[in-house]
């Protein structure tokens, strides 16, 4: 099996798991992550065209608070932080599990394919019953999530089918993720093109990715699928470790390398498109999410919880800045902005090499 | 990766021919390209219109297809020989305009254009694209060369995709906020031959020229990198020098094709590939080859939008984003790729 210099570790790289003194490191991080998770989300609940302080907020949630505040806490603010949070946890994870498997930082959801399928199904919704004024707005709101996993199902398949050869190599499902994610956008914005300039701009609006909609009707599905999904990612992580040391190694110490891949591109698949369903594609976040957490635990792999709060930091805190700036933009914007930056540093660092190689 | 040198072209038919056939079938793709559109001509028609002035079908085929054709050939070849060098220069098979940055930055700066100006002609056009992606290229440059490691092609091609997501959420943003942007930036942004006239192609041209000189200039340089940034130290190369004439040739082939076309995908990324299969990995044969290739992809899609659209015509960029995503994904699945 051939993998490609690019994705090829030298092997007392791999072998550098964390000690005693890194795992207390991990330990820390995570901590330090969890309170600022909270922190953020706090901040997010304060925050917006009616400032509440922090005891505001906790009167109200413990069920204190005036009828006025419960309406702005409970029913506007709570599902978009919450959501926010949710959302991020999944991204974080999802990046965290296939950049790990695939042994390589580019290996993102995004990259793979599911984001993008998940954007052209929810983009046909869009368009396709935009065009329609048959179609009440209340089934497009079900519509849209329903067409955008269906869509990432689809590509996942597609994907995972078009890569197998006598199993799944990483670098092979990368490539073909890359393909088909390419032709996928290509396909997106003909609709867009197409389409009437009203649901253009909606269209845009939505691959952009943004919380402003969100209900706890769309926020609840995220919540389940990322408990019920992230523990099955947690059950897998000392296989994950031991996959880093390539297929032969892993065949060899016993893991049954493709179930075991096929288990961690469901986790994968299915978090991003619970995440995708509410949000839209909110990209950057897989991608940078598990760098992050990589990078300060200095861990040999992303570390999953840590990754997930990664995730739900940028994810929550990017909210916050969106609706503070003077007129509110898509938090995917505030995301790009902030994470991009933050890989570049990490590549002009002296030691980028070694983070990222 | 691209073990060019250790993989020696099979000399069953000299590379000449191969070249040589190469250009005939452009050639072939491009008479086709004059002959074939979506009002149903007959070919002894356009043929007739080609040739006699004093008929109706001259200007037709004269003001429409002619520069279609013409405009094809010279997107398709320019992404070729960019997604060519961009692959030499990253010793990465999957570079490619989008990855390095380069057509974020070039479509960035074009939206800023129209944002600013309401409309933008393709003499604006051209040179706010070569702004733009000469802005990414330097930028996604610099932070590779801040690292330890200046040539070391992971942080290349990161730094690329971080400025590309910086870009792209640029562009968003402004789309987002004016409708009319939006309403020229969507039907620009799949890439398309229709419609685009020959006014300003001069200019483009000359950057075009620029760029293959560049890259023929590049051509020993990108041979001494395949076999590594230590070997090719070591072989005497001027890493810097080498990088900067490879940069500058990607930023004026991709900022002429994008200005005319609107950033068209997969010729840059699958060119090279179809090339170095036909007539291997030294360069010197595979950048005028993987020109080739790139033009007869472009102009043969192109065709192929015409006819299966009807009355309305499928635009080239979407046509090759089905095409080269399948031609993609096989390459892959042969293990080409992997094999480089």
């Amino acid at each position: 099996m051939t993998v490609a210099p690019v994705i090829r570790r030298p092997a007392a790289d791999v072998a550098a798991r964390p000690g005693r003194h890194g795992r207390a490191r991990v330990v820390t991080i995570t901590l330090a992550l969890a309170i600022l998770v909270v922190a953020s989300a706090v901040v997010g609940i304060m925050v917006g065209s009616a400032s509440l302080t922090v005891p505001d907020v906790v009167r109200t949630l413990v069920g204190a608070g005036s009828s006025g505040e419960q309406l702005i806490v409970l029913d506007l603010r709570l599902p978009r932080v919450v959501g926010a949070v949710a959302v991020g946890a999944c991204l974080g994870l999802a990046g965290a599990l296939t950049q790990t498997f695939a042994r390589n930082p580019l290996a993102t959801p995004d990259i793979l394919g599911v984001t993008s399928g998940a954007a052209l199904g929810a983009v046909s919704a869009i368009v396709l019953a935009g065009g329609a004024y048959s179609v009440s707005a209340g089934l497009l709101t079900v519509g849209v999530p329903a067409a955008a996993t269906l869509g990432a199902l689809v590509t996942a398949v597609v994907v995972y089918g078009l890569a197998w050869r006598e199993g799944v190599d990483g670098y092979r499902l990368i490539l073909i993720g890359i393909g088909v994610t390419a032709t996928l956008g290509g396909l997106t914005s003909y609709l867009v093109a197409r389409a009437q300039i009203t649901e253009a701009a909606a269209a845009t609006q939505w691959l952009v990715g943004s919380l402003s909609g969100i209900s706890w009707a769309s926020v609840g599905p995220v919540c389940v699928v990322f408990a019920v999904v992230a523990p099955v990612a947690l059950l897998q992580s000392r296989d994950l470790e031991v996959s880093r040391l390539g297929d032969e190694v892993s065949v060899g110490l016993g893991v049954h390398v493709q179930r075991h891949r096929f288990v961690l591109i469901a986790c994968a698949v299915a978090l991003t498109a619970a995440a995708v369903s509410a949000s839209g594609p909110i990209e950057f976040v897989a991608f940078v999410a598990p760098q992050i957490a990589r990078h300060l635990t200095r861990a040999g792999r992303p570390p999953l919880v840590a990754s997930a709060l990664a995730g739900a930091l940028v994810v929550g805190g990017g909210d916050v800045a969106a609706r503070m700036a003077p007129h509110e933009i898509p938090v995917g914007i505030v995301t790009a902005v902030v994470g991009a930056p933050y890989l570049i540093w990490l590549v002009a660092r002296r030691h980028g090499k070694e983070a990222l190689a | 990766m691209l073990t060019s040198v250790h993989r020696p072209h099979p000399v069953l038919v000299p590379r000449g021919l191969i070249l040589l056939g190469l250009g005939a079938t452009v050639a072939a793709i491009a008479m086709v390209s004059l002959l074939l559109g979506s009002n149903l001509i007959s070919p002894a028609t356009v043929l007739r219109g080609l040739l006699d002035p004093s008929t109706d079908m001259y200007s037709i085929v004269w003001g429409s297809r002619v520069p279609r054709t013409a405009l094809g050939l010279f997107v398709g070849f320019s992404l070729g020989v960019a997604g060519a060098v961009m692959q030499g220069q990253t010793r990465n098979p999957l570079a490619d305009p989008g990855i390095f940055g380069v057509s974020a930055g070039a479509s960035l700066a074009v939206v800023i254009g129209v944002y600013v100006l309401g409309t933008a002609s393709v003499l604006v056009t051209l040179w706010l694209a070569l702004a733009g992606a000469l802005i990414a290229s330097v930028v996604v440059f610099s932070i590779a060369a801040l690292g330890r490691e200046v040539t070391s092609p992971v942080p290349l091609t990161i730094a690329g995709a971080a400025v590309s997501a910086l870009f792209v959420a640029g562009t968003s943003l402004l789309v987002l906020t004016d409708e009319t942007t939006l309403a020229a930036y969507r039907i620009w942004v799949i890439g398309s031959l229709s419609g685009r006239s020959l006014h300003g192609i001069a200019a483009a041209t000359v950057f075009t020229c620029i760029g293959l000189v560049l890259a023929a200039a590049n051509t020993r340089s990108l041979n001494s990198l395949a076999l590594g940034t230590e070997l090719a130290r070591g072989l005497g190369e001027n890493l810097l020098r080498a990088r900067l004439v490879g940069l500058g040739a990607i930023t004026l082939l991709t900022a002429a094709a994008v200005a005319i076309s609107g950033p068209i995908g997969f010729v840059g990324l699958t060119a090279p590939h179809v090339a170095r299969a036909t007539v291997g990995g030294n360069h010197a044969w595979l950048l005028p080859a993987s020109g080739l290739v790139g033009a007869g992809v472009l102009l043969g899609c192109d065709v192929v939008g015409r006819l299966i659209g009807g009355n309305a015509e499928v635009p080239v960029g979407v046509v090759l984003t089905v095409l080269g995503g399948v031609v993609f994904v096989t390459i892959v699945r042969r293990g080409r790729v992997a094999a480089l």
